[in-house]
Protein backbone atom coordinates (compact mmCIF):
# COMPACT_ATOMS: atom_id res chain seq x y z
CA UNK A 1 0.00 0.00 0.00
CA UNK A 2 2.74 2.34 1.19
CA UNK A 3 5.01 1.85 -2.61
CA UNK A 4 1.57 2.48 -4.46
CA UNK A 5 0.71 5.36 -2.61
CA UNK A 6 4.59 6.65 -3.18
CA UNK A 7 4.31 5.76 -6.98
CA UNK A 8 1.06 7.51 -7.31
CA UNK A 9 2.82 10.70 -5.21
CA UNK A 10 6.01 10.32 -7.57
CA UNK A 11 3.99 10.29 -11.18
CA UNK A 12 1.86 13.26 -10.16
CA UNK A 13 4.98 15.24 -9.40
CA UNK A 14 6.01 14.04 -12.75
CA UNK A 15 2.64 14.80 -14.47
CA UNK A 16 2.59 18.51 -12.84
CA UNK A 17 6.10 18.58 -14.00
CA UNK A 18 5.26 17.66 -17.97
CA UNK A 19 2.34 20.01 -17.43
CA UNK A 20 3.94 23.04 -17.09
CA UNK A 21 6.55 22.23 -19.76
CA UNK A 22 3.62 21.64 -22.32
CA UNK A 23 2.03 24.96 -20.54
CA UNK A 24 3.91 26.94 -22.86
CA UNK A 25 3.39 24.93 -25.97
CA UNK A 26 -0.41 26.26 -26.86
CA UNK A 27 -2.67 24.03 -28.61
CA UNK A 28 -4.27 24.20 -32.21
CA UNK A 29 -1.54 26.68 -33.15
CA UNK A 30 0.60 27.23 -36.09
CA UNK A 31 4.33 26.45 -35.31
CA UNK A 32 5.39 24.67 -38.35
CA UNK A 33 9.41 25.93 -39.51
CA UNK A 34 10.19 23.24 -41.63
CA UNK A 35 6.60 21.93 -42.18
CA UNK A 36 5.63 25.07 -43.73
CA UNK A 37 8.21 23.95 -46.62
CA UNK A 38 7.67 20.79 -47.12
CA UNK A 39 3.84 21.84 -47.74
CA UNK A 40 4.73 23.97 -50.34
CA UNK A 41 6.86 22.13 -52.06
CA UNK A 42 5.86 18.57 -51.43
CA UNK A 43 4.17 18.25 -55.31
CA UNK A 44 6.71 19.89 -57.41
CA UNK A 45 9.79 18.51 -55.78
CA UNK A 46 8.30 14.63 -55.02
CA UNK A 47 5.45 14.42 -57.11
CA UNK A 48 3.68 12.90 -54.17
CA UNK A 49 -0.12 14.13 -52.89
CA UNK A 50 0.53 12.34 -49.09
CA UNK A 51 2.86 14.65 -47.64
CA UNK A 52 3.10 12.51 -44.42
CA UNK A 53 4.39 9.26 -47.21
CA UNK A 54 6.50 11.95 -48.94
CA UNK A 55 8.50 13.31 -45.82
CA UNK A 56 8.52 9.32 -44.67
CA UNK A 57 10.06 8.44 -47.67
CA UNK A 58 11.67 11.17 -49.44
CA UNK A 59 12.44 13.77 -47.47
CA UNK A 60 13.62 12.08 -44.34
CA UNK A 61 14.10 8.31 -46.33
CA UNK A 62 17.07 7.51 -44.11
CA UNK A 63 14.77 7.42 -41.02
CA UNK A 64 12.49 4.82 -42.92
CA UNK A 65 15.19 2.74 -43.92
CA UNK A 66 16.55 2.64 -40.02
CA UNK A 67 12.56 1.78 -39.22
CA UNK A 68 12.56 -0.72 -41.41
CA UNK A 69 16.04 -2.19 -40.31
CA UNK A 70 14.48 -2.00 -36.87
CA UNK A 71 11.81 -4.23 -37.69
CA UNK A 72 13.91 -6.58 -39.51
CA UNK A 73 16.10 -6.88 -36.63
CA UNK A 74 12.76 -7.36 -34.54
CA UNK A 75 11.96 -10.23 -36.66
CA UNK A 76 15.13 -12.01 -36.71
CA UNK A 77 15.38 -11.23 -33.06
CA UNK A 78 12.11 -13.26 -32.23
CA UNK A 79 12.95 -16.09 -34.92
CA UNK A 80 16.70 -16.40 -32.98
CA UNK A 81 15.00 -16.51 -29.56
CA UNK A 82 12.06 -19.24 -30.32
CA UNK A 83 14.12 -21.36 -32.15
CA UNK A 84 13.67 -24.84 -31.89
CA UNK A 85 14.75 -27.84 -33.93
CA UNK A 86 11.11 -29.32 -33.99
CA UNK A 87 8.68 -27.01 -34.27
CA UNK A 88 4.54 -27.38 -34.94
CA UNK A 89 1.41 -25.70 -33.94
CA UNK A 90 -0.05 -25.88 -30.94
CA UNK A 91 -3.29 -25.32 -31.18
CA UNK A 92 -5.86 -28.06 -30.85
CA UNK A 93 -9.71 -26.73 -31.43
CA UNK A 94 -10.28 -26.26 -34.83
CA UNK A 95 -12.19 -23.12 -35.75
CA UNK A 96 -16.19 -22.96 -36.22
CA UNK A 97 -17.95 -23.55 -39.34
CA UNK A 98 -18.47 -20.04 -39.57
CA UNK A 99 -15.10 -18.95 -38.45
CA UNK A 100 -13.19 -21.16 -40.92
CA UNK A 101 -15.91 -20.19 -43.86
CA UNK A 102 -15.65 -16.39 -43.41
CA UNK A 103 -11.98 -16.68 -43.32
CA UNK A 104 -11.43 -18.56 -46.29
CA UNK A 105 -14.08 -15.58 -47.50
CA UNK A 106 -12.14 -12.84 -46.25
CA UNK A 107 -8.52 -13.24 -46.47
CA UNK A 108 -8.64 -12.54 -50.33
CA UNK A 109 -10.15 -9.53 -49.29
CA UNK A 110 -8.01 -8.42 -46.98
CA UNK A 111 -4.59 -8.99 -49.22
CA UNK A 112 -6.33 -7.03 -51.59
CA UNK A 113 -7.07 -4.08 -49.52
CA UNK A 114 -3.59 -4.74 -48.05
CA UNK A 115 -2.16 -4.02 -51.09
CA UNK A 116 -4.23 -1.21 -51.94
CA UNK A 117 -3.55 1.07 -49.21
CA UNK A 118 0.57 0.50 -49.85
CA UNK A 119 0.13 0.91 -53.76
CA UNK A 120 -1.72 4.13 -53.30
CA UNK A 121 0.72 5.47 -50.29
CA UNK A 122 1.65 8.88 -52.02
CA UNK A 123 -2.20 9.83 -52.58
CA UNK A 124 -4.66 8.19 -49.81
CA UNK A 125 -3.48 7.60 -46.35
CA UNK A 126 -1.68 4.77 -45.12
CA UNK A 127 1.13 3.73 -46.81
CA UNK A 128 3.92 0.57 -46.30
CA UNK A 129 3.45 -0.04 -43.03
CA UNK A 130 -0.21 0.15 -42.62
CA UNK A 131 -0.54 -1.37 -46.06
CA UNK A 132 1.84 -4.52 -44.72
CA UNK A 133 0.38 -4.59 -41.12
CA UNK A 134 -2.93 -5.33 -43.18
CA UNK A 135 -1.47 -8.15 -44.90
CA UNK A 136 -0.04 -9.92 -42.17
CA UNK A 137 -3.76 -9.45 -40.55
CA UNK A 138 -4.89 -12.19 -43.18
CA UNK A 139 -2.09 -14.48 -42.46
CA UNK A 140 -3.41 -13.85 -38.55
CA UNK A 141 -7.07 -14.82 -39.55
CA UNK A 142 -5.47 -17.81 -41.41
CA UNK A 143 -3.51 -18.99 -38.30
CA UNK A 144 -6.38 -18.25 -35.88
CA UNK A 145 -8.96 -20.56 -37.68
CA UNK A 146 -7.25 -23.26 -39.08
CA UNK A 147 -5.26 -25.41 -37.12
CA UNK A 148 -3.10 -27.04 -39.10
CA UNK A 149 -1.93 -23.72 -41.48
CA UNK A 150 1.51 -22.28 -41.72
CA UNK A 151 3.23 -19.73 -43.97
CA UNK A 152 5.12 -21.01 -46.86
CA UNK A 153 8.51 -20.34 -44.85
CA UNK A 154 11.08 -20.75 -47.81
CA UNK A 155 9.42 -18.27 -50.14
CA UNK A 156 8.00 -15.66 -47.41
CA UNK A 157 12.20 -15.75 -45.96
CA UNK A 158 13.34 -15.23 -49.70
CA UNK A 159 10.29 -12.71 -50.51
CA UNK A 160 11.42 -10.73 -47.43
CA UNK A 161 15.11 -10.83 -47.84
CA UNK A 162 14.76 -9.25 -51.98
CA UNK A 163 12.06 -6.64 -51.23
CA UNK A 164 14.59 -5.03 -47.89
CA UNK A 165 17.70 -5.58 -50.79
CA UNK A 166 15.39 -3.96 -53.93
CA UNK A 167 14.89 -1.01 -51.24
CA UNK A 168 18.63 -0.52 -51.03
CA UNK A 169 19.01 -1.11 -54.41
CA UNK A 170 16.64 2.10 -55.12
CA UNK A 171 18.63 4.10 -53.06
CA UNK A 172 21.79 3.25 -54.46
CA UNK A 173 20.62 3.69 -57.83
CA UNK A 174 20.07 7.17 -57.10
CA UNK A 175 23.31 7.16 -55.06
CA UNK A 176 24.72 6.72 -58.80
CA UNK A 177 22.44 8.83 -60.60
CA UNK A 178 21.95 11.86 -58.30
CA UNK A 179 24.94 12.04 -56.16
CA UNK A 180 23.59 10.95 -52.85
CA UNK A 181 21.70 8.24 -51.35
CA UNK A 182 17.91 7.85 -51.92
CA UNK A 183 17.66 10.06 -54.51
CA UNK A 184 14.56 10.24 -55.67
CA UNK A 185 15.53 9.47 -59.28
CA UNK A 186 12.37 8.48 -61.65
CA UNK A 187 10.89 12.25 -60.30
CA UNK A 188 13.93 14.21 -60.30
CA UNK A 189 16.15 12.83 -63.34
CA UNK A 190 13.11 11.06 -65.72
CA UNK A 191 10.36 13.54 -64.71
CA UNK A 192 8.21 10.79 -65.14
CA UNK A 193 4.51 11.44 -64.54
CA UNK A 194 5.05 15.29 -64.02
CA UNK A 195 1.26 15.96 -65.67
CA UNK A 196 -0.18 12.93 -63.45
CA UNK A 197 0.31 14.27 -60.30
CA UNK A 198 -3.00 13.15 -58.12
CA UNK A 199 -3.11 10.15 -60.46
CA UNK A 200 -1.69 6.80 -59.46
CA UNK A 201 1.57 7.20 -62.20
CA UNK A 202 3.08 9.66 -60.58
CA UNK A 203 5.19 10.13 -56.77
CA UNK A 204 8.57 9.69 -58.29
CA UNK A 205 9.80 6.34 -56.36
CA UNK A 206 7.43 6.60 -53.53
CA UNK A 207 4.99 4.12 -55.02
CA UNK A 208 8.16 1.70 -55.70
CA UNK A 209 9.65 1.84 -52.18
CA UNK A 210 5.83 1.30 -50.79
CA UNK A 211 5.00 -1.40 -52.75
CA UNK A 212 8.57 -2.89 -51.29
CA UNK A 213 7.97 -1.70 -47.83
CA UNK A 214 4.41 -3.16 -47.53
CA UNK A 215 5.71 -6.61 -48.95
CA UNK A 216 8.81 -6.83 -46.49
CA UNK A 217 6.50 -5.45 -43.25
CA UNK A 218 3.55 -7.86 -44.63
CA UNK A 219 6.48 -11.16 -44.67
CA UNK A 220 8.14 -10.04 -41.42
CA UNK A 221 5.19 -9.80 -39.15
CA UNK A 222 3.43 -12.43 -40.94
CA UNK A 223 6.57 -14.00 -39.48
CA UNK A 224 6.94 -13.22 -36.16
CA UNK A 225 2.96 -14.47 -36.08
CA UNK A 226 4.36 -17.69 -36.85
CA UNK A 227 7.22 -17.83 -34.71
CA UNK A 228 4.88 -16.94 -31.77
CA UNK A 229 2.16 -19.46 -32.27
CA UNK A 230 4.45 -22.52 -32.41
CA UNK A 231 5.33 -25.20 -29.75
CA UNK A 232 8.04 -27.82 -29.63
CA UNK A 233 7.54 -31.20 -29.77
CA UNK A 234 9.19 -34.07 -27.93
CA UNK A 235 9.89 -36.98 -29.84
CA UNK B 1 -5.54 26.06 -18.89
CA UNK B 2 -3.96 22.48 -20.65
CA UNK B 3 -5.28 21.20 -23.68
CA UNK B 4 -7.56 17.75 -22.87
CA UNK B 5 -4.71 16.28 -25.50
CA UNK B 6 -1.70 17.29 -23.62
CA UNK B 7 -3.57 16.20 -20.41
CA UNK B 8 -4.79 12.57 -22.20
CA UNK B 9 -1.32 11.90 -23.31
CA UNK B 10 0.08 12.50 -19.69
CA UNK B 11 -2.12 10.43 -18.33
CA UNK B 12 -1.44 7.52 -20.66
CA UNK B 13 2.21 8.19 -20.19
CA UNK B 14 1.80 8.38 -16.64
CA UNK B 15 -0.76 5.30 -16.18
CA UNK B 16 1.92 2.94 -18.36
CA UNK B 17 4.74 4.08 -16.02
CA UNK B 18 2.12 3.04 -12.97
CA UNK B 19 2.30 -0.26 -14.28
CA UNK B 20 5.80 -0.05 -15.14
CA UNK B 21 6.96 1.07 -11.24
CA UNK B 22 4.30 -1.33 -9.22
CA UNK B 23 3.01 -4.59 -11.08
CA UNK B 24 4.47 -7.76 -10.21
CA UNK B 25 3.35 -9.61 -13.63
CA UNK B 26 5.24 -9.24 -16.69
CA UNK B 27 3.13 -9.13 -18.81
CA UNK B 28 1.03 -6.07 -17.13
CA UNK B 29 4.36 -4.37 -17.01
CA UNK B 30 4.43 -5.19 -20.97
CA UNK B 31 0.70 -3.83 -21.37
CA UNK B 32 2.01 -0.74 -19.25
CA UNK B 33 4.95 -0.04 -21.80
CA UNK B 34 2.72 -0.49 -24.54
CA UNK B 35 0.12 2.09 -22.85
CA UNK B 36 3.16 4.57 -22.08
CA UNK B 37 4.40 4.29 -25.74
CA UNK B 38 0.67 5.04 -27.16
CA UNK B 39 0.92 8.71 -24.70
CA UNK B 40 3.76 9.37 -26.58
CA UNK B 41 2.52 9.04 -29.64
CA UNK B 42 -1.35 10.95 -28.61
CA UNK B 43 1.52 13.79 -27.43
CA UNK B 44 3.63 13.80 -30.34
CA UNK B 45 0.44 13.87 -32.75
CA UNK B 46 -1.23 16.51 -30.72
CA UNK B 47 1.84 19.12 -30.57
CA UNK B 48 1.40 19.11 -34.61
CA UNK B 49 -2.18 19.96 -34.51
CA UNK B 50 -3.46 23.43 -35.83
CA UNK B 51 -7.17 24.15 -35.06
CA UNK B 52 -9.47 24.13 -37.98
CA UNK B 53 -7.28 22.61 -40.44
CA UNK B 54 -7.25 19.33 -41.91
CA UNK B 55 -5.11 16.32 -42.92
CA UNK B 56 -1.95 17.11 -44.74
CA UNK B 57 -2.85 15.81 -48.16
CA UNK B 58 -2.98 18.24 -50.76
CA UNK B 59 -6.18 17.60 -52.98
CA UNK B 60 -7.71 20.59 -55.09
CA UNK B 61 -10.00 21.76 -52.03
CA UNK B 62 -6.98 21.75 -49.54
CA UNK B 63 -3.84 23.95 -49.96
CA UNK B 64 -0.79 24.23 -48.14
CA UNK B 65 -2.60 26.41 -45.57
CA UNK B 66 -5.20 24.23 -45.01
CA UNK B 67 -3.61 21.35 -43.28
CA UNK B 68 -2.02 20.40 -40.17
CA UNK B 69 1.99 19.93 -39.34
CA UNK B 70 2.71 16.65 -41.44
CA UNK B 71 6.51 16.17 -39.37
CA UNK B 72 4.76 14.75 -36.48
CA UNK B 73 3.05 12.22 -37.97
CA UNK B 74 6.06 11.08 -40.13
CA UNK B 75 7.72 10.65 -36.76
CA UNK B 76 4.92 8.95 -35.26
CA UNK B 77 4.62 6.71 -37.98
CA UNK B 78 7.89 5.45 -37.34
CA UNK B 79 7.66 5.41 -33.85
CA UNK B 80 4.10 2.88 -34.18
CA UNK B 81 6.31 0.38 -35.88
CA UNK B 82 9.65 0.74 -33.52
CA UNK B 83 6.30 0.09 -30.72
CA UNK B 84 5.45 -2.65 -32.57
CA UNK B 85 8.89 -4.10 -33.39
CA UNK B 86 10.27 -3.78 -29.41
CA UNK B 87 7.14 -5.05 -28.06
CA UNK B 88 7.41 -8.35 -30.63
CA UNK B 89 10.76 -8.64 -29.04
CA UNK B 90 9.88 -8.34 -25.22
CA UNK B 91 7.23 -11.13 -25.92
CA UNK B 92 9.18 -13.48 -26.94
CA UNK B 93 11.42 -12.96 -24.28
CA UNK B 94 8.45 -12.98 -21.64
CA UNK B 95 7.47 -16.31 -23.40
CA UNK B 96 11.27 -17.96 -22.97
CA UNK B 97 11.05 -17.00 -19.42
CA UNK B 98 7.75 -18.31 -18.45
CA UNK B 99 9.19 -21.39 -20.19
CA UNK B 100 12.52 -21.11 -17.86
CA UNK B 101 10.90 -20.10 -14.75
CA UNK B 102 7.09 -21.13 -14.59
CA UNK B 103 6.50 -18.04 -13.03
CA UNK B 104 5.90 -14.22 -14.72
CA UNK B 105 6.42 -12.64 -11.29
CA UNK B 106 9.44 -10.55 -11.59
CA UNK B 107 9.93 -11.08 -7.84
CA UNK B 108 9.94 -14.93 -8.31
CA UNK B 109 12.33 -14.71 -11.00
CA UNK B 110 15.10 -14.74 -9.04
CA UNK B 111 18.20 -14.74 -11.08
CA UNK B 112 19.02 -15.65 -14.81
CA UNK B 113 20.25 -18.82 -15.00
CA UNK B 114 22.56 -19.98 -18.48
Amino acid sequence: MLKRSLAILTLLIIGYWLAQGLAGVPFGQDRMLVGHYYLEHVKEQTGAVNAVTAIVVNYRGFDTLGEVTVLFIASTGVAALLWRKKKKRSAKTEGSVVLTTGTRLLVPFVILFGSYIFIHGHLTPGGGFPGGATIATGFLLLYMAFTTYEIPHRGFEKTEGIAGMSYVLVGLIGLGIGGYFLFDWIWQTWQLGTDNIGRLFSGGFIPIIYILIGIKVGTELSGIIDNMVKEEVSE
Amino acid sequence: MISVYYFGAISLILIGLYAVLVKKNLLKILIGLSIMETGVNLLLISIGYVSGRSAPILSEGIGPNQAVDPIPQALVLTAIVIGVATTAMALSVAMLIYEKYGTLNIEEIRRLRG
